[in-house]
C-alpha cells in the first residue's frame, strides 16, 4: 500500500495538468527505509513528449548523487499518461529498475476528474497498490479506537 | 587503474548489497570487464551487443559516457564511475 499526504498527491496532479499534453514526471523522495515519501521534486521530461518521459541524464545524476547524500530515496516515481488510463505501459514496464519504489500514474485524459493509480513493478511484473490519502503522517500508525472521546 | 564504482539498488545482487566497488581499468569496457570478474552477472546488465544497454546511464565522474565515447571512454586513476538506470518510460 501507499500511504501519501493529500497535498503531495496535489502536487503531482498540478504538475500533470500542468504539462498536459506531453507526460509529466518526478520523484517524492523519503527517509532510506522509511516507505514515507516526503519530499516533492518534479524533474523535466526531457523527451517533452506526449507518449514517453525521460529524466534528462545530467539532471539524473544530480537527483540521485542529492538523495544520497541526504541518505533518501526515491519512495514515489510517478509520470502522467495523457490520453490513456493510468496503468503501466510496456515501456513503463521495461524501464522500471526501482524494485522498493511506488511507480504512481496519473492520467489526465478527462480534463475534469483525474485518475491516479499505484504499482510495484518488480522483474516486469506489474502489482497494484492501494493508495491511502492522508493529511498528514503523524497520526497515520492511529487505529480507528484511538480517537479522542467527545464530551 | 583503480576506480571507484557506484551499484545502483537494482544491481546490488550482484555486489552482495555493496554500494561502491573498486575495479581497474583505463577504459569503460576494461572497468566493466573488471567488475564482471570480481561481480560475475554485471556485464549482462550493461551491454547489450557491445553497446551500452539502453536502460543504463554510465557516467565517468560528471560525464554522461554517450558523449564521451561510450565503452570506449577514457578512464583514469581515481575516478568515479556512476552507474544509473533510466529513469523513462511511455
Amino acid at each position: 500500500m501507499l500511504q501519501i499526504r493529500r497535498d503531495l498527491v496535489d502536487a503531482m496532479v498540478a504538475h500533470a495538468r500542468r504539462d498536459h499534453p506531453d507526460e509529466a514526471c518526478g520523484v517524492i523522495a523519503g527517509p532510506d527505509e522509511s516507505d514515507r515519501p516526503e519530499r516533492f521534486i518534479p524533474m523535466l521530461n526531457a523527451a517533452r513528449s506526449p507518449t514517453f518521459y525521460e529524466f534528462d541524464s545530467a539532471d539524473l545524476l544530480k537527483l540521485y548523487r542529492e538523495l544520497d547524500a541526504n541518505d533518501e530515496v526515491p519512495v514515489v516515481i510517478y509520470h502522467s499518461h495523457t490520453a490513456t488510463e493510468a496503468y503501466p505501459s510496456r515501456t513503463d514496464v521495461a524501464y522500471a529498475s526501482e524494485p522498493f519504489a511506488h511507480y504512481v500514474l496519473i492520467s489526465t485524459r478527462d480534463p475534469e476528474t483525474h485518475e491516479l493509480r499505484s504499482f510495484r513493478i518488480v522483474d516486469g511484473e506489474v502489482t497494484e497498490e492501494p493508495v491511502e490519502v492522508v493529511e498528514t503522517y503523524l497520526f497515520a500508525h492511529t487505529g480507528a479506537d484511538d480517537v479522542p472521546d467527545q464530551d | 587503474m583503480a576506480v571507484t564504482v557506484s551499484i545502483p539498488t537494482i544491481l546490488r545482487t550482484h555486489t552482495g548489497g555493496e554500494k561502491s566497488v573498486e575495479a581497474s581499468g583505463s577504459t569503460l569496457a576494461e572497468v566493466i570487464e573488471s567488475l564482471e570478474n570480481d561481480h560475475g552477472g554485471l556485464k549482462s546488465r550493461l551491454v547489450k551487443e557491445g553497446t551500452l544497454h539502453r536502460f543504463v546511464n554510465v557516467y565517468v565522474n560528471d560525464e554522461d559516457v554517450r558523449f564521451a565515447g561510450g565503452l570506449e571512454a577514457k578512464v583514469t586513476d581515481g575516478d568515479t564511475v556512476t552507474i544509473l538506470p533510466a529513469v523513462a518510460g511511455g
